[in-house]
């Protein structure tokens, strides 16, 4: 099949950027889209120009590191679907694609379709562990834990930190990203110690990077290639709610 | 060369302990002095970075994706090993140790291997403390399953994300250091040198990936934990970004290279759809419980609706050869299997490259059984995944399966405490060749990866450390200047070329001739086959490779570059080895070497050791030394799965 293609292209930080077209042809339809990516850039390589810069590693929808907003969606128009993972199949013959980079004032484009996560590393930092110094453990089965609270953990934990739930909300919040992480350990009896410290340091943090507010548009549930769910984003709500209660409490 | 183990003394079950006793320690508050420099942040660059920082010591760790949490550990899927024995089944530590020596095809490291088995029991403590969702039954327990290789069950699993939640506790410790500022991580770096003073690691040069800047650190010993080379095939289950530069260019200085033709070969990817494939995707082996492998007995009808082919057209050749394990035989027997069906010009899917590679997975048995419903329990993901990547829908038609590169056993060779043949130069994980011998178990490289990280380099670099003194070492010193020299030297020679084809067409020549000739089955004439083809491709590459862009930006191109350049050497020694290596063992199948009913046939009087490859300058043939394995605690077995 043949595709036309629109890509925003910006040689850096300080670059303006602007979408440049291309055409590709002979592309299978089972090609995956970042080969379809590579078949461009082969093409460009082979006219001396250069390639477009785009952010992809394990190329099987895990690492979270491929980012592309396809046609004004996070990651293209396949349901619970990382670009990586979508495949040709899902266009038509002839069609114009536009492809764009994650855009959010704390995700910094820093190449063509390549941006900076930075401040998702940072909102880790601030409360996304479990203080369990190496060799401190206790045995793994001296606590128990049911299985609909372990499964629920698992539903948070499964989000794989590329950033669509940011790119694609209208405030570009990073809500859904941080309520995934708060709660894979809030849930868990060992993540209880820590809970209130947790919830308050990793939303304030989330704050101070310069995300938007969430007016629930409900926008990332949609856009997350692992299923996350807005539930969780009210359970972490509901869980500062509580910690910062307690923190006024306390004086 | 050094090639001391360094395997303590006393029965094997005493040799870790006796050695964490006699190990010299280094004071608390001296710690604080030290400045340790860990390269990679999957598991085991991720543990280790985290755990020396707990004790004390300065770390800084680097990675060449933008986040440590991206490592290629992330995408495995199974599981890992434990010796809990929580089944009440059988399994014990020695259990552990005797499975993976014999899965190794007894060309592992008794030692080594027992002392993996025997922190095994603690990771699994570690990681449940750190928050990993493990499964868990409706009481509250830990749940496991079995896997490949193994009679007892002992694999703990999260999903089908084992790798991912397990890289997420290592990393959530990590990123905890890294708020204490006791680890500062460098993203989207790739090593591209190692720095020695006095014949000690003592440094690393990286390009910074956005600006290009050529940076250097120092530091009081280097650890390289910078995962697998099967990308030396082009088509793997690895990311992208996997190469062996690291470990290569620690080997051109002076680090040795250990086994380098023991490469894994997974029996259950999606088959190549064309020439555009750009990586192959892994599917859980579990799927062998249900799926019934064949292929059309005629060539005729390979190209036929595999609905419209009777069950008498049929050959289920793994259950025709292996009556009692039939479809589950080990992975490179199954492996083999496909290939030579698929040879015999049996093969069945698109036609790539002249021939149809791929067997069908068949279902239809399972659902008239079972039913859907339970076959959608059991598998449903899978089948998902299946039809996202094919669109083939594989509860109406079969699945189509091929053989894929994996996983390499091969690697810098290191001896009992991790360190390699430089002083100073640790290497951990998938890097080093130390504990699966000649194949390795499913559910096992998890397990060592954290193993390495979280329980053995604790113990084995502060004896290290300890004497030899911390150093603070600076950066201006002639030795850095001379390794930046050389690295800016090599970017320039890579642009200058200025020819008419792309890093990524070399490649794909290199993986063809790699996976064709040193594959899963390998002669002496493919073998020498590929010693004349190598060189070729190396010398068009240097004559014809074309990189656009420059040297001072992100650089896709660029990268890719270095990383073929490197393959291109590497793939020599790995040819050589398999050369070298006049018998068949584990996943090293040689066919002069085989049993009448086509099974690897072991040489223990002749190849008992591990092939341990020295570089000898550029040009020149590298030296090769041998380390007997030898076999105290497991005799060798011929390993028979009819
Ligand atoms: C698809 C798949 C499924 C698997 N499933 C299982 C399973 O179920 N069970 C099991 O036990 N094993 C499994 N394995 C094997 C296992 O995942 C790996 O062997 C293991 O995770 C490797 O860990 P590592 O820490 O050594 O390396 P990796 O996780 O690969 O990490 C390498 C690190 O080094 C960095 N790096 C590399 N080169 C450079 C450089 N030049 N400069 C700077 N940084 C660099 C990378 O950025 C990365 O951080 C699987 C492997 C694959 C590919
Ligand atoms: S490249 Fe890893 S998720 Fe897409």
């Amino acid at each position: 099949m043949k595709v036309h293609l629109k890509i925003w292209t910006q040689k850096n930080a300080a670059d303006k950027g602007r979408f440049t077209t291309h055409t590709v042809e002979n592309v299978s339809e089972d090609s995956s889209f970042l080969e379809m990516f590579d078949i461009l850039n082969e093409q460009l390589v082979e006219q001396g120009k250069e390639p477009i810069a785009f952010d992809h590693d394990c190329r099987e929808g895990i690492c979270g590191m491929c980012s592309m907003v396809i046609n004004g969606t996070p990651h293209g128009p396949e349901k619970e679907t990382t670009v990586c993972q979508l495949h040709m199949r899902k266009f038509k013959d002839g069609d114009t694609i536009v492809v764009e980079p994650w855009r959010a004032k704390a995700f910094p484009v820093k190449r063509d379709l390549i941006v900076s996560r930075e401040a998702f590393e940072r909102i880790q930092q601030a409360g996304g562990y479990i203080t369990a110094r190496t060799g401190s453990a206790q045995d793994a089965n001296a606590t128990l834990i049911p299985r609909d609270t372990l499964e629920k953990a698992m539903d948070a934990a499964a989000c794989i930190g590329c950033g669509a739930c940011v790119a694609a909300c209208p405030n570009a919040s990073a809500m859904l990203f941080t309520a995934a992480k708060v709660s894979h350990l809030n849930l868990l009896p060992q993540g209880q110690p820590e809970k209130d410290k947790r919830t308050i340091a990793m939303v304030e943090t989330m704050d101070a990077l310069g995300f938007g507010n969430c007016t629930n548009y409900g926008e990332c549930q949609a856009a997350c290639p692992k299923g996350i769910t807005l539930d969780f984003i009210a359970k972490m709500n509901r869980d500062y709610a509580v910690a910062k209660s307690k923190q006024i409490a306390k004086g | 060369m050094n090639l001391d183990s360094k395997i303590p003394e006393g029965p094997i079950s005493e040799k870790w302990s006796n050695y964490k006793f006699h190990a010299k320690l280094v004071n608390p508050s001296n710690r604080r002095k030290y400045h340790v420099i860990v390269v990679g942040s999957g598991l085991a660059g991720a543990s280790a970075a985290a755990s020396l920082a707990e004790q004390g010591y300065n770390v800084s760790c680097f990675c060449y994706q933008d986040s440590p949490r991206r490592a290629h550990s992330i995408a495995a899927q199974g599981g890992i090993n434990a010796a809990k024995n929580y089944q009440n089944d059988g399994d014990s530590v020695y259990r552990l140790f005797y499975d993976t020596v014999k899965g190794g095809d007894f060309r592992s490291r008794e030692a080594n291997v027992y002392r993996l088995a025997e922190v095994s029991a603690n990771i699994i403590d570690q990681c449940v403390a750190q928050g990993v969702p493990f499964a868990r039954e409706y009481g509250g327990l830990l749940a496991n399953r079995s896997f490949g290789g193994a009679q007892v069950s002992r694999t703990f699993y999260a999903r089908g994300q084992t790798g991912q939640q397990l890289l997420l506790g290592a990393y959530s410790a990590l990123e905890r250091q890294i708020a204490l500022g006791k680890v500062k991580m460098y993203t989207r770096r790739e090593m591209l040198d190692l720095v020695k003073i006095d014949g000690h690691a003592k440094g690393i040069v990286v390009r910074n990936l956005v600006d290009g800047e050529i940076e250097k650190y120092s530091g009081d010993a280097v650890l390289l934990c910078t995962g697998g080379y099967g990308n030396v095939f082009y088509l793997s289950t690895n990311a992208q970004g996997c190469s062996v530069t690291a470990a290569w260019r620690c080997y051109k200085r002076g680090a040795a290279f250990a086994n380098p033709c023991f490469t894994q070969i997974h029996p259950t990817c999606i088959p190549q759809h064309g020439d555009q494939q750009s990586k192959l995707t892994l599917m859980s082996e579990s799927l062998r419980n249900d799926g019934r492998i064949w292929v059309p007995k005629k060539a005729e009808d390979a190209s036929k609706n595999p609905n419209d082919i009777p069950e008498d057209a049929r050959d289920y050749y793994l259950e025709r050869k292996y009556p009692s394990f039939g479809n589950l035989a080990p992975r490179d027997i199954s492996s083999r299997a496909a290939k030579e069906a698929c040879d015999d010009g049996r093969g069945v899917g698109p036609v790539v490259g002249g021939s149809r590679r791929g067997v069908y997975l068949d279902f239809a048995d399972a659902i008239k059984r079972d039913g859907k419903k339970a076959v959608e329990e059991r598998y449903g993901n899978l089948f998902e995944m299946y039809e996202r990547i094919t669109g083939e829908n594989a509860y109406e038609v079969p699945m189509r399966i091929y053989p894929a590169s994996h996983y390499t056993m091969g690697g810098l060779w290191v001896d009992y405490e991790l360190q390699s043949t430089v002083p100073g130069l640790f290497v951990l994980g998938e890097a080093n060749f130390s504990d699966h011998g000649a194949n390795r178990l499913g559910a096992s490289a998890l397990m060592q990866g954290l193993a390495d990280g979280y329980f053995v380099i604790p113990y084995t670099l502060p004896n290290y450390l300890a004497q030899n003194g911390a150093k603070n070492i600076k950066t201006d010193r002639p030795e850095f200047e001379e390794c930046v020299k050389e690295v800016k030297a090599q970017i320039k020679k890579l642009l200058d070329v200025k020819g008419t084809k792309s890093p990524r067409h070399f490649h794909m020549e290199l993986g063809k001739v790699m996976w064709e000739n040193c594959g899963m089955a390998r002669s002496k004439e493919s073998l020498e086959k590929a010693l004349k083809l190598i060189p070729q491709i190396r010398e068009d590459f240097w004559k014809n490779v074309r990189v656009v862009g420059d040297e001072h930006s992100i650089n896709n191109e660029l990268e890719r570059a270095g990383r073929v350049a490197d393959f291109l050497e590497f793939a020599e020694i790995m040819v050589l080895d398999a050369l070298n290596r006049d018998e068949s063992c584990g996943a090293h199948f040689r066919i002069e070497h085989q049993t009448d009913d086509g099974e690897a046939k072991r040489n223990d009087a002749e190849y008992s050791y591990a092939s341990i490859w020295e570089y000898a300058g550029p040009g020149k043939a590298p030296n090769l030394y041998k380390e007997p394995i030898t076999h105290d605690e497991v005799k060798p077995v011929v390993r028979s799965y009819k």
